[in-house]
């Protein structure tokens, strides 16, 4: 859309649509029901010894109908291409040729997978000795499946979306870890406050049943091993366990969504975030608390999300600030979903307006202290990603009455 | 005074710094004399054996030592080449203190063949490889430099430390766009007055054998090796192909207003930016050509100029038998009989294409156009196509009035970008 001048008060935005499929399920209802049964979908066996989330059964056809767009497809894409189409059902838009084709999209992803056994393969191959000049080309010439490279490009989480919904207004995909999902939410909130657009699709998907992606943070001794235990309870062995999930969000102007008669879950805010430098102890600790300040310190009726990975020392740096407003209630995504990377950010957020709407949060899902339980019906949830890495963010979502 | 704001009331945003490396060479004025003299910067790969390739020729920059060598950290230096040679030209903030976010466009990241391959020799031979075995040996600290390497956010992680950027630095991937949307990033963060200057910065450094071979098996790369320099054919009947090639380009913008106000040299302003998603398929352009189509018009009302004024293209320019019948087509949809008379060139005929790059080495070249007012050649123009009749600059650069500037990224996942660049505010 054209933009007009900067505007001097931001537009108020909601969240008209919810697209969730993880580990303990798929759609609003099941998930409700899940995270108040305090379930928790945890395979300490597939992956031994490392603990991973995996994706619950999910009927792809429902939202991806063409099985050829799904062969075309790894299993993220899917993911998140299936997320994709519940949000935009959850706001009444899909098939709204209309609204899709001047809607936003932002997408924070990572990669897609690659193929172990060719990979495997090679290094077999090179460890016997086989590696003339040119081996690896020829193998990768002869194994690799040409259309792999297009279900392993981030940006094609976006394309897939835009191909299988028809959302095209714009396309950008963000990466970088757990930030990349709290900045594509940042840009896509900044640019409907500035009027810059009137509704986006944002959100992320994760494949944590990867050993390529296990790989990586066992690089850094990040995963979580043996047994599952909540994010909190992880002082004995610390780090993350991987979760599978898509969360997809439908933001859109109050104006925009009222003209069109949709309801809201939840108003959203503001969203800040930042990048301490974490060469000292206490660095993330202060910048969350700078960040809580710039949220205007929310005090009424008030629980905090939080996509706590169990990692350190950045958990016990969350705990810190945790523990200077030890009278909210908190929720950790990371003990019911496992860590999702760039998905965590916008999976609060799909809970934490999930929890609005419902007027409830939902029940605690660890014997630790960190978790209380919330009897009133909270009118505000702070929802906060800080990267097992780098990067902390920050929402405030509050409920429309 | 000229206004601060632009048409739509938005500030007005202004190039003041830029750098550019490419397989022609480091820094603004070497990429420029040899742009210009229509040199290219293509040569025969000697990185890494080319034994049972299709194609054997890319834009490798081999004069920036990387060792052990990995796509990753060539993207890395590549992008502090271009960003220090920015900085030092806009001349703000103080060193390691830039007054504003980042925006980066930079390839995916993942671990590399070396990197395996030392994983490889750790198991050793008397037991078989596998991600299990992988997994076995990768913790414990001995690979721990692994993990910060090839997280996606290392190369932000990495610029925003050195060069002081502020806020949460943004990684992002729009495939062969990223780097125009890198710019129109901070287009759109100064136009919301979040902040008086940022920095946006695109890195491509994927010369490796399993990025070319990708590309490879989608049969989207030239195998016209021999001569290399006359691989890229943009807008020839005999083209046959993109060529990958490396670089970085880095620009400084500005409000209008934060940039006068320290008086900085203003080096050209961004107009206006366009994008407009493609739903047709994966690699291939909607038939019709309406996503580009769009793109363009989206550009022209941003910048809130007409097609009249468009006085040169930077075109997209691949060299790919699609591409550039796809940008004619929706060049000409939107341009009508001018078309025919725009001059329109593609820079990759001599850099190649620096994929996630591309669109910001691009915008310094459109913003030396500018400067310069001199238009760099399509080069390797020998058998013209007639279903294009593009005035493509043959061969040799030319001396032209130009104020305003369209320059065109398109990209694979259906991505269209278009930026546009003037000497003046308009």
């Amino acid at each position: 859309m054209a933009e007009t001048s900067s505007h001097p008060k931001p537009i108020e935005a909601w969240i008209t649509g919810i697209g969730l499929a993880t580990s303990l399920g798929e759609g609003l209802d099941a998930h409700w029901e899940a995270l108040n049964q305090r379930r928790i979908n945890a395979d300490e066996k597939n992956f031994a010894p490392h603990v991973v989330h995996p994706l619950a059964p999910v009927s792809f056809d429902a939202q991806i109908p063409k099985k050829g767009d799904q062969r075309q497809m790894e299993a993220w894409q899917r993911i998140g291409t299936y997320a994709a189409g519940l949000a935009l059902d959850s706001a009444g838009v899909k098939g709204n040729a209309d609204i899709l084709a001047r809607m936003d999209m932002i997408v924070a992803a990572g990669g897609g997978e690659r193929d172990l056994v060719v990979d495997a393969g090679i290094l077999n191959a090179a460890a016997k000795g086989n590696a003339a000049p040119g081996f690896l080309n020829e193998r990768l010439m002869n194994e690799l499946r040409p259309t792999l490279f297009l279900a392993q490009l981030s940006n094609l989480l976006a394309g897939n979306i835009a191909i299988v919904h028809g959302v095209t207004g714009s396309s950008r995909t963000f990466m970088g870890e757990e930030a990349a999902g709290v900045d594509a939410v940042r840009i896509a909130l900044a640019r409907i406050a500035a009027g810059q657009s009137d509704i986006a699709l944002v959100g992320a998907a994760h494949n944590g049943e990867r050993k390529d992606l296990l790989l990586l943070y066992e690089f850094g001794d990040f995963n979580l091993k043996e047994k599952f235990a909540p994010v909190w309870m992880r002082e004995q062995s610390s780090g993350f366990a991987l979760g599978s999930g898509g969360a997809f969000l439908v933001i859109e102007s109050r104006a925009h969504a009222e003209a069109r008669g949709a309801k809201p879950f939840a108003r959203l805010t503001s969203i800040v975030a930042d990048h301490a430098r974490r060469k000292r102890p206490g660095e993330v600790t202060s910048t969350l608390e700078s960040l809580w300040s710039k949220l205007g310190s929310p005090t009424e009726a008030t629980a905090i999300i939080t996509g706590a990975t169990g990692a350190e020392p950045v958990t016990s740096e969350e705990r810190a600030f945790l523990r200077a407003h030890s009278n909210l209630p908190v929720r950790a995504t990371g003990t019911m979903f496992g860590h999702t990377l760039e998905a965590q950010f916008p999976l609060g957020l799909a809970v934490a307006a999930l929890s609005l709407s419902r007027g409830a949060l939902f029940a605690p899902d660890d014997s630790s202290d960190q978790e209380i339980d919330m009897a009133a019906p909270p009118a505000q949830i702070v929802v906060i990603g800080a990267g097992h890495w780098r990067g902390e963010g920050m929402a405030l979502v509050e409920a429309i009455r | 005074m000229t206004a601060m704001r632009d048409k739509s009331g938005r500030p007005v945003v202004v190039v003041t710094g830029m750098g550019v490396v490419t397989s022609l060479g480091s820094g603004k004025s070497d990429n420029w004399a040899r742009l210009c003299a229509g040199e290219s910067g293509i040569r025969t790969i000697t990185r890494f054996p080319t034994d049972g390739l299709r194609t054997t020729m890319a834009g490798t920059i081999d004069f920036v030592p990387v060792e052990p060598f990995s796509s990753t950290d060539l993207s890395e230096r590549l992008a502090d080449i271009a960003t220090e040679e920015a900085i030092a030209q806009a001349g703000i903030g103080r060193a390691g203190d830039f007054p504003g976010p980042l925006f980066l466009a930079v390839a995916p990241v993942e671990l590399e063949w070396p990197q395996r391959h030392e994983l490889g020799h750790v198991i050793g031979t008397d037991t078989e490889i596998d991600y299990d075995q992988m997994l076995r040996v990768s913790g414990g600290g001995a690979f721990k430099t692994y993990h910060r390497r090839f997280l996606f956010g290392s190369v932000a992680d990495h610029l925003a430390e050195t060069f002081g950027t502020k806020g949460s630095p943004i990684s992002l991937s729009t495939a062969c766009a990223s780097g125009a949307t890198a710019i129109q990033l901070g287009v759109e963060a100064i136009r919301r007055s979040e902040a008086d200057a940022a920095l946006c910065v695109a890195t491509d450094g994927s010369v490796n054998p399993e990025a070319l071979i990708r590309f490879s098996l989608l049969s989207a790369l030239s195998t016209h090796n021999d001569p290399p320099h006359a691989a890229v054919r943009p807008f020839s009947k005999n083209r046959d192909g993109f060529v990958m090639a490396e670089g970085a380009g880095a620009l400084v913008l500005e409000s209008y207003e934060a940039a006068t106000a320290r008086g900085a040299k203003i080096l050209g302003i961004m107009a206006g930016c366009g994008e407009l998603a493609d739903s047709f398929h994966r690699t291939r352009s909607s038939p019709d050509g309406k996503p580009i189509i769009g793109c363009v018009r989206n550009a022209l009302a941003d910048a809130g100029v007409t097609i009249e004024q468009i006085d040169y293209i930077n075109a997209h320019g691949t060299g790919t038998p699609e591409n550039d019948k796809m940008e004619y087509l929706g060049i000409s949809s939107v341009f009508g009989e001018r078309a025919r008379q725009i001059p329109v060139s593609s820079n990759k005929s001599m850099v190649g294409h620096t994929l996630s790059a591309a669109g910001a080495v691009e915008a310094v070249f459109s913003l030396l156009t500018l400067e310069h007012q001199r238009i760099p050649p399509t080069i390797n123009y020998d058998v013209p196509d007639p279903a294009i009749p593009f005035d493509v600059v043959p061969n040799a650069a030319r001396d032209a009035r130009v104020t305003t500037v369209m320059s065109n990224s398109f990209g694979f996942g259906g991505q269209n970008a278009s930026l546009i660049l003037t000497r003046e505010p308009v």
